[in-house]
């Protein structure tokens, strides 16, 4: 063999070369990913570090932070401090507030499911050519913006607004319906602002689809209701799952719409956090509640990407 | 015809009750009769599997009309492996898929022992397609794949996994079984969308060009294999191509269809010995076309002169009057070199040689002008005559080599 005439001081001459090269393609690469790490680590991980050294500090008095350490932040979030004898009461309004938030993006998401599912598959189903048009139609609403097309809708179904006047006008109703700063107009408004982020990952999934698939689905027996259920969604799922991700996070920490919408009367978590930062004054609750959010959000993809992952793996 | 005499001697080495029609096997299923989850089955099956007739399909509106099918009729015999052949765009899918139930014919009807199928959709007729790009569900194991019509159908579970089991033995698929279809090679794809179409019992199998995406080895031992599995099942098998030599090699009958139009309906030799048209004789094998002049005729026979002076009898097609300037056709190895032009029935100066092995193609420019003239030799030790390019040469005709063709 080579290798047995080969002196040792070669050899290690060999190894040695050989680890500098590794060391070299390695220096390489870490330097390629530096770009990254920067925009990850100045834009991503430094505000969170912020937000989590402010959530234990205490609130001063005129908003920021007093650089003392403090967990009132966290308490504050379940209870309240009594004025008079300092004892801690328990207090779930923040906690129905978040309660809320996620069932108004249950619902949003689940809505736009329904709505966006038929709309992608008509989409998909188009001539190619015209596939574009319909894309480029659902993306219309993201020219303008989410603060104008709310007060667009505020225009449409407050007391005096196209909705109301069009039925008094026709003698439908005799006084107005009140929609505006109602549960119903901040669902509307989360329906509206969402249902194109469901629409596109779906119409993108359903593009892909062999539609040959379907004939086949159909040749083997299967009515249209099982061709639907057994074939269209299960291949779809990575659109189904997508779209649903961005909608549900989104819609949790919604903040225009519920504020203009809801008229402040009824708070999301969004309108709770900035609150704090703005009239109520208390920077660490603030802090302190989106992290809480935050930490939710991620249970919450862990249990729903745990279960359709295991879906997909079973057929 | 090497196919078949193959598939007959492979058949006995596989056990018996496989075969789906086969009523010993021990997992036999109950007779299907009247409608089973609206699928219509027919009682009385009668002989023909499949009858076409006067089927008309028009694609697109006003002036952008095409007519894919241009009343088409023809009857497909049960147990017959039925090929439709013709180039691309020649109406063939279009028919496949309207037996199929894909799309509905613009007029006309399809009649599957006896009952129109045409207005039904897909999932009420009982026929089966294997598709040209096997269209197997890729969220679906090997196995759950070729369970999928029956469980659409709504049979009991322990009935499926003994179909499943049973189908998996026929095509040789048992290890692999768990796997995903992304997981398996195309040759493998291929069987397990055979499967999947047998395994619900179909009346009629559909065959849409199922070999064209295989290599060329793996393309023989398909045909084979397709040959064994029609034969095992007593189903009928409709097959899409446009490979004349597969059409050939596994076909009981041909359908040759050119421009949305059936021109000649035969068994392999049929087409091939007698042709129609000159379509059909053009799309299938290699063939001469000579020029010649009607003397007389009758039964079925007529007196052609050529250019030399020479004539010939050659049949023609049914239905056909030839006079005057006719085509003849002649196959290449139904015609002989002779090196005395004196002794040709055309005459003509050797031009090329192509050496293929098996047998040599010679190329004869002939005297009254026109295409080449191609002679096709059977290379053999004892061939002592060689001729030389340039050489004036004669060709002789074999009995019955010359065809009169409708052009």
């Amino acid at each position: 063999m080579t290798t047995a005439a080969l002196s040792p001081t070669t050899l290690s001459k060999a190894a040695l070369f050989e680890a500098k090269a590794v060391k070299t393609s390695a220096r390489r690469n870490r330097l390629l990913s530096l770009p990254a790490l920067i925009i990850i680590g100045v834009f991503g991980v430094l505000p969170l570090i912020i937000i989590c050294v402010y959530s234990f500090l205490a609130a001063a008095p005129y908003g920021g932070v007093q650089w003392k350490f403090s967990t009132d932040a966290y308490l504050n979030f379940l209870f309240q401090r009594d004025i008079f004898d300092d004892t801690l009461q328990f207090t779930p309004d923040f906690l129905i507030i978040y309660l809320r938030s996620f069932l108004f993006a249950v619902v949003t998401t689940v809505i736009c499911l329904l709505l966006g599912f038929p709309t992608a598959y008509f989409m998909a189903t188009r001539p190619p050519a015209q596939r574009n048009w319909w894309v480029l139609l659902i993306t219309i609403p993201f020219w303008s913006n989410l603060l104008v097309r709310t007060l667009a809708i505020m225009f449409i179904i407050r007391d005096e607004g196209l909705i109301n006047n069009a039925l008094l006008a026709l003698g439908v109703i005799d006084k107005p319906i009140t929609m505006l700063y109602t549960n119903f107009a901040i669902q509307l408004g989360l329906l509206y602002a969402f249902l194109p982020f469901m629409v596109l990952p779906l119409y993108s999934s359903l593009e892909k689809l062999d539609f040959r698939l379907i004939e086949a689905a159909y040749d083997l027996y299967a009515t249209r209701r099982q061709v639907l259920w057994r074939v269209i969604i299960p291949l779809s799922k990575p659109g189904i799952v997508a779209g649903c991700l961005l909608v549900f996070i989104p819609a949790l920490g919604a903040y225009v719409t519920p504020l203009i919408l809801g008229g402040g009367i009824h708070l999301m978590i969004g309108d709770l956090i900035a609150q704090q930062f703005g009239s109520g004054r208390n920077w660490p609750l603030g802090c302190a509640q989106a992290l809480i959010l935050m930490a939710a959000v991620l249970v919450a993809l862990y249990f729903y990407v745990r279960n359709t992952a295991g879906k997909v793996q079973h057929g | 015809m090497g196919i078949a005499s193959k598939s007959r001697i492979a058949a006995p080495q596989l056990p018996r009750q496989l075969a789906c029609g086969d009523n010993q096997s021990g997992t036999h299923l109950p007779p299907r009769a009247g409608s089973l989850n609206g699928v219509i089955v027919p009682e009385q099956p009668g002989k023909d599997a499949i009858e076409v007739r006067g089927v008309r399909k028009v694609f697109g509106t006003g002036e952008s009309q095409v007519a894919a099918l241009d009343t088409v009729s023809v009857s497909i015999r049960e147990n017959e492996f039925f090929t439709l052949l013709g180039p691309s765009g020649c109406g063939k899918t279009t028919l496949l898929r309207l037996i199929a139930g894909f799309d509905f014919p613009t007029a006309g009807e399809i009649l599957l022992h006896g009952q129109d199928i045409a207005p039904l959709p897909p999932f009420k007729r009982p026929v089966n397609t294997v598709f040209q790009s096997y269209a197997l569900f890729p969220h679906m194991t090997v196995a759950q794949n070729i369970g999928f019509g029956l469980e659409m159908l709504g049979r009991p579970k322990a009935e499926i996994e003994a179909r499943v089991a049973q189908m998996l033995k026929l095509v040789k698929m048992e290890a692999l079984k768990a796997r995903r279809t992304s997981q398996i090679s195309g040759g493998q794809q291929q069987r397990v969308a055979l499967a999947r179409a047998l395994a619900p019992q179909p009346k009629v199998l559909l065959l849409d060009e199922p070999l064209s995406a295989l290599d060329y080895k793996l393309r023989k031992e398909m045909q084979i294999e397709l040959k064994r599995l029609q034969h095992e099942t007593g189903i009928t098998f409709i097959f899409v191509t446009h490979d004349q030599e597969e059409a050939l090699t596994m076909s009981d009958r041909i359908a040759v269809m050119s421009a949305g139009k059936i021109l000649q309906v035969g068994t392999p030799r049929d087409i091939y010995d007698r042709p129609a048209e000159r379509f059909v004789a053009d799309f299938i094998g290699e063939t001469n076309f000579l020029p010649g002049t009607v003397v007389s005729k009758q039964a079925g026979v007529a007196t052609v002169k050529f250019a030399s002076n020479a004539t010939i009898s050659a049949g023609y097609p049914e239905g056909f009057d030839p006079a005057g300037e006719v085509t003849l056709v002649v196959r290449p190895e139904h015609a002989d070199l002779v090196p005395d032009p004196a002794k040709g029935t055309v005459t003509g100066t050797l031009s090329n040689i192509v050496y293929f092995g098996t047998d040599t193609h010679y190329h004869v420019k002939l005297d009254g002008g026109g295409e080449n003239f191609i002679v096709r030799h059977q290379n053999s030790r004892s061939s002592v005559v060689t001729y030389e390019t340039g050489a004036k040469v004669g060709i002789q005709f074999e009995e019955d080599a010359a065809r009169v063709l409708k052009d």
